[in-house]
Parts: C-alpha cells; sequence; structure tokens
C-alpha cells in the first residue's frame, strides 16, 4: 500500500475543536509544543563510548550520557547482546534478559573463585540479621527444609525397594 | 573505595572497588554523606528487574559532597553538599524542558520506556549508584541542588525519591477537596503520599497493608485511617462499603510489582515471572476507584506487561496518571514545606546502618524484620 500525501489543513472542521487547557498531564508536564519539534533540540555533547554498550533498537543513536558499569561478558553477555537486537516490546527481548541475569549469577561465583575470593552466601544474604530479629521464621524455615528432604530421600527410598 | 556490590538475588556485600571518574564534560564526582535502601532496590535486589548485572553498585537516594567537576560545569562547585534526585535528566530535551525530568531523552540508551537513574540496571542506563563511597553524577548543573544550610541532611536525602515521589502519587491524584483517598502500600512511599494527600484537601485519607507495624506508623505519621488487608475478606467490597458504596475519589498504588493477596497474581507475576510483577495492589485499585475516578501510579512495574482488568478501566471512565517522579521540578515546593515545618521527612527513618554491614541492612528491609520503614546507608568516610 502506497501513503497518498495530503494537506490536513484542507481537512473539513481541522482543528477546529483544539482547546489547549484540555491537557490532562497538567501539572506534572508544562506543555510547550516543543514535542513537535521531536529530537531536535540542543543537545550535550557526546560522552565517548569507551566500553561495550547494548543500544535500545528504539533510538537512533546513543544518549549523551550513559552508565559504565558492568560491561556485556561471558555466556550472559551473548545472551543480552542477542537481546538487544529486539524492540522493547517484544518478549525476546526481556526473557533473554532475565535468563542472562541467572546465568550470570553462576559467571559471579567462578569469577569470584577465580580471583581467590569464596563467596560467603551467608553473609551477603544477610542471615545474621534474619536470626538477630526473626529467630522462629529461621527455626520454622529450617524444620520444613529439613522435613521435606527427609520426605524426598524417603520417597525415593522406597521407590527403589 | 567502599561500594555495594551485587552478587545476584538476595545476594550484596560491600567491597573495595576501583573510583568513579569524570566520563563527561558535564560530570561531577559526589563523596557520598548519606544513601538510602529504597522499595525499588527491593524490585532489583529480588532480582525482578531485567538485566541487573551482577558487579552493579545500587543507589539512587542520596546526598554528599562535590569531590570534582567536569570542564562544563558552571554552577556547581567542589565542596558543596548537596542531594541529587534519583532521575537523571539533562534539561536540554524536550521532556525536561517540560518538567518531565523523570522521562529525559539523553540518559538511557538501553531502553526508551525510562530515563536514566542511577544503580538502576541497565534498564535505567547501566550507572552504577550511591550504595558507596564516591559516585559519578552527570548534567551536574541540571538535578544535583545545593543543601540549604539550615536543613539536616537526613530531610535532605528524603528529598531525592521519597518525598516528591509521595508528593507526586498524591498531586496525580487530582484530588479535590472533599475527595476521599486510598493509597495502597504502607511502605516510605505510601506513607509520603498519605501524608502529602492532605496538602491537597481531601476529607479522607486510607491506607491499606498487610503488616500491622507499618499501619500503625502511618496512622502515626500520615493522620490517616489504616486497614490490614489480611484481615479482609474481599479488600475492594471492603473498600466500597467503606465509601457508602460508591468507590473512592483516587485509588493511589505505593506498592508495584511485588505485591500480596492475590494468588493468581503472585504465581503469575513472582513465581513464574510470566507477567512483569504483581498487579494486585493496581487490580484493587481501579476495581474500588469511582466512576470516572482516577488511579495515580508511582508503584513500579517491570517492562513487559500486566494482568489488569483494563475493560473496567474503559467501562469505568477511569484515568489512569503515572509516572517516575519529577523530582527537580517539585523541589522548590517540597524544601519549602521541609524548611517551614509543614513535613518531616527524616520521621520515615528507622534504621542507621554503616555501608560495611549493606548484606544485613538489605535483609532487615527486605524481610520486614525490626520494625524497619526506612534505612540510611553511612559510609565510612562519612562518619570520621
Ligand atoms: N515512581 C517513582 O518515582 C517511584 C519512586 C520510588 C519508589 N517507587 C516504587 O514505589 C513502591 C513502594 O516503594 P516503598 O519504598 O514504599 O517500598 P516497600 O516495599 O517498603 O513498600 C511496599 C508496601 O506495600 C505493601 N503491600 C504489598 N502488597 C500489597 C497490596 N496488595 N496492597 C497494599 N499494600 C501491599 C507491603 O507490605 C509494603 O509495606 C515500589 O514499587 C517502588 O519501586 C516509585
Ligand atoms: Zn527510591
Ligand atoms: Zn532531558
Amino acid at each position: 500500500m502506497k501513503n497518498i500525501p495530503v494537506n490536513i489543513q484542507d481537512i473539513p472542521g481541522y482543528g477546529m475543536d483544539a482547546d489547549p487547557e484540555n491537557e490532562p498531564t497538567y501539572p506534572m508536564k508544562n506543555y510547550t509544543g516543543d514535542d513537535h519539534n521531536r529530537i531536535n533540540y540542543e543537545r550535550s555533547e557526546q560522552q565517548p563510548a569507551d566500553v561495550e554498550l547494548l543500544m535500545s533498537t528504539e533510538r537512533p543513536a546513543l544518549t549523551a550520557v550513559f552508565g559504565t558499569s558492568t560491561p556485556p561478558s561471558g555466556l550472559s553477555g551473548m545472551i543480552r547482546r542477542y537481546a538487544f537486537k529486539h524492540s522493547e516490546d517484544r518478549y525476546r527481548h526481556w526473557i533473554p534478559l532475565i535468563l542472562a541475569d541467572r546465568i550470570n549469577v553462576y559467571e559471579g561465583v567462578l569469577g569470584d573463585l577465580a580471583h581467590g575470593h569464596i563467596p560467603n552466601i551467608f553473609a551477603e544474604r544477610g542471615l545474621k540479621s534474619s536470626w538477630k530479629y526473626n529467630k522462629k521464621g529461621v527455626i520454622k524455615k529450617t524444620v520444613v527444609a529439613v522435613l521435606v528432604t527427609a520426605a524426598i530421600i524417603s520417597f525415593f527410598r522406597r521407590k527403589k525397594r | 573505595m567502599l561500594a555495594m556490590n551485587y552478587r545476584g538475588p538476595y545476594r550484596v556485600r560491600a567491597e573495595q572497588r576501583p573510583m568513579p571518574e569524570i566520563k563527561h564534560p558535564e560530570d561531577a564526582i559526589v563523596r557520598v554523606t548519606r544513601s538510602c535502601i529504597c522499595g525499588s532496590d527491593l524490585h532489583l535486589y529480588h532480582g525482578m528487574v531485567p538485566d541487573t548485572r551482577v558487579g552493579m553498585t545500587f543507589g539512587h537516594e542520596f546526598t554528599g559532597i562535590v569531590e570534582e567537576v567536569g570542564p562544563l560545569v558552571q554552577k556547581l562547585k567542589v565542596g558543596d553538599h548537596v542531594l541529587v534526585p534519583f532521575n537523571i535528566a539533562c534539561g536540554k530535551c524536550n521532556f525536561c524542558k517540560q518538567g518531565l525530568y523523570g522521562n529525559c531523552h539523553e540518559s538511557n540508551p538501553m531502553a526508551t520506556a525510562v530515563g536514566g537513574i542511577f544503580g538502576y540496571s541497565h534498564t535505567a542506563g547501566g550507572y552504577d549508584g550511591g550504595q558507596a563511597e564516591y559516585v559519578r553524577v552527570p548534567y551536574a548543573d541540571v538535578g544535583p541542588t545545593v543543601i540549604p544550610a539550615d536543613m539536616d541532611p537526613d530531610d535532605a536525602v528524603m528529598l531525592t525519591d521519597v518525598v516528591p515521589t509521595g508528593y507526586q502519587a498524591a498531586e496525580m491524584g487530582g484530588i479535590k477537596p472533599g475527595d476521599t483517598v486510598v493509597v495502597f502500600g504502607a511502605g516510605p512511599i505510601g506513607i509520603m503520599a498519605a501524608r502529602c494527600a492532605w496538602f491537597f484537601g481531601p476529607s479522607r485519607v486510607i491506607i491499606i497493608d498487610h503488616l500491622d507495624y507499618r499501619l500503625e506508623f502511618a496512622q502515626n505519621y500520615a493522620k490517616c485511617e489504616a486497614y490490614n488487608f489480611k484481615f479482609m475478606k474481599d479488600p475492594v467490597e471492603f473498600l466500597k462499603k467503606a465509601t457508602d458504596w460508591y468507590g473512592a475519589d483516587v485509588c493511589i498504588d505505593c506498592v508495584g510489582c511485588e505485591a500480596e493477596g492475590n494468588t493468581l497474581q503472585t504465581f503469575s507475576g513472582r513465581v513464574t515471572l510470566m507477567q512483569a510483577g504483581a498487579a494486585t495492589a493496581l487490580q484493587w485499585a481501579i476495581n474500588s476507584v469511582k466512576k470516572g475516578g482516577i488511579v495515580s501510579i508511582v508503584g513500579v512495574y517491570g517492562p513487559p506487561f500486566n494482568l489488569l482488568p483494563i475493560g473496567n478501566v474503559v467501562n469505568k471512565g477511569i484515568t489512569i496518571r503515572a509516572n517516575q517522579a519529577s523530582v527537580k521540578r517539585l523541589l522548590p515546593r517540597l524544601i519549602d514545606h521541609v524548611q517551614s515545618g509543614r513535613l518531616n521527612p527524616k520521621g520515615l527513618i528507622t534504621h542507621r546502618i554503616p555501608l560495611e554491614e549493606i548484606s544485613d541492612a538489605y535483609n532487615i528491609f527486605s524481610s520486614k524484620l525490626d520494625n524497619c520503614i526506612k534505612t540510611v546507608l553511612i559510609p565510612p568516610s562519612a562518619r570520621s
């Protein structure tokens, strides 16, 4: 289908009922009409890109500034690069990113070990404070975990017999 | 410098990391004096936000002293003690020019659906945040605001997010004198929204949560009615009845994607991530507001989609208003409310924890231990 250019001024009644006061976003938005200039506003200088950045497909170029934390790396990085081939509208953008986040956790543990650091998961989860403020909850959780494990073990033992 | 380091869901630690550097001529480096943990950080901490990379430093609510400025920074000076709005905003794009500082078009290349936010995953721009001793602050002449000499730094740090977000939640509600306002969520944001609602003259403000200690706190702090939904057969029916079977004039969602209270929402949104979090509070808001009413959303949801009764939005003629708070736009008004003694933001702070103990600080806030409402982290360099 070909789009035929129209002169909107010729449309009967064009703009007759426009009411600049009808601006439902006010006062959160101080409507200036500049939206119609689109991205032609004065822009700050461009920050040089010195790390690998993944950019939304819904943008023409990088923003003037951006964060440079934790560039994509490893297997999770490969998945993130794939994700950024798809727009923010698609599940194939977001689901791979969540998958990459989960894989990244294991990469993090391996990274720690490679640096000779054994992660103290008990401390990282702040469980000392759970014990301090919620002894009952910790005991309940532990008992449930032990019972569930015992039940699973006995189920498989019985199956073997 | 000491900084928070995210290792995966429910795992964070404080450790020595390289100092941040000026990356753009309008940047500043700020030495952090106060830094809060926010309900928004919990969404990251629980692994709910896509593209949250291991090794990142969180933190978007902080104050600090300017240590270094880039060559194009004109207003901010080394030594200034500033509060830094959580939104990274250029001040020049059409969105910033119209006061939408939470929707800047020049601070987040990774997504168009959200502006840049300090320490808030790569979905919000990939910036390391302020739960650290030092932090890089882009557009230093736009966001950072010098803390008035007579203002307590604990009040100042609450002006970076909690106060403006609570205030804007009420403002977006379009509250008219005499209205009945229902706020879902009695976390710091909900409590502040309930408190700020009074500035607009309603006759009733009701807050809903399932944690008694928070409801009690809210009742004292925000002078509102407080109800526990755990003891309701049906929260929507309860609210209809409480509003003479009419519906509230305004409903405000201050819960976001980790809501409790509805098994289907919890299973699909939090357990299996089939939707972008559980939209229980928003569903209740839509269903308990009056016909032609207004639903204001500041609770945070993930990007893909949520299960919501859109049909009811249409059939009831509901107006939905939502945004990330535009901190810079609201600061002059809110600084005035604080300085005149009308608002007491630091009254929300229940915990002050050294940055070194960040793992425990997160667990206390996340697990709602020790009657925690709001936690402030103090870096070692700010304690001496
Ligand atoms: N839009 C913004 O600019 C902005 C800024 C800051 C925070 N936020 C968001 O606001 C939300 C609240 O932040 P917070 O710091 O107060 O977090 P919080 O986690 O401390 O508070 C959330 C509260 O909601 C309660 N809750 C859970 N399910 C509920 C339900 N169905 N109905 C009523 N209450 C329910 C919880 O018990 C908790 O007390 C978060 O989603 C956060 O990301 C948004
Ligand atoms: Zn926050
Ligand atoms: Zn901007």
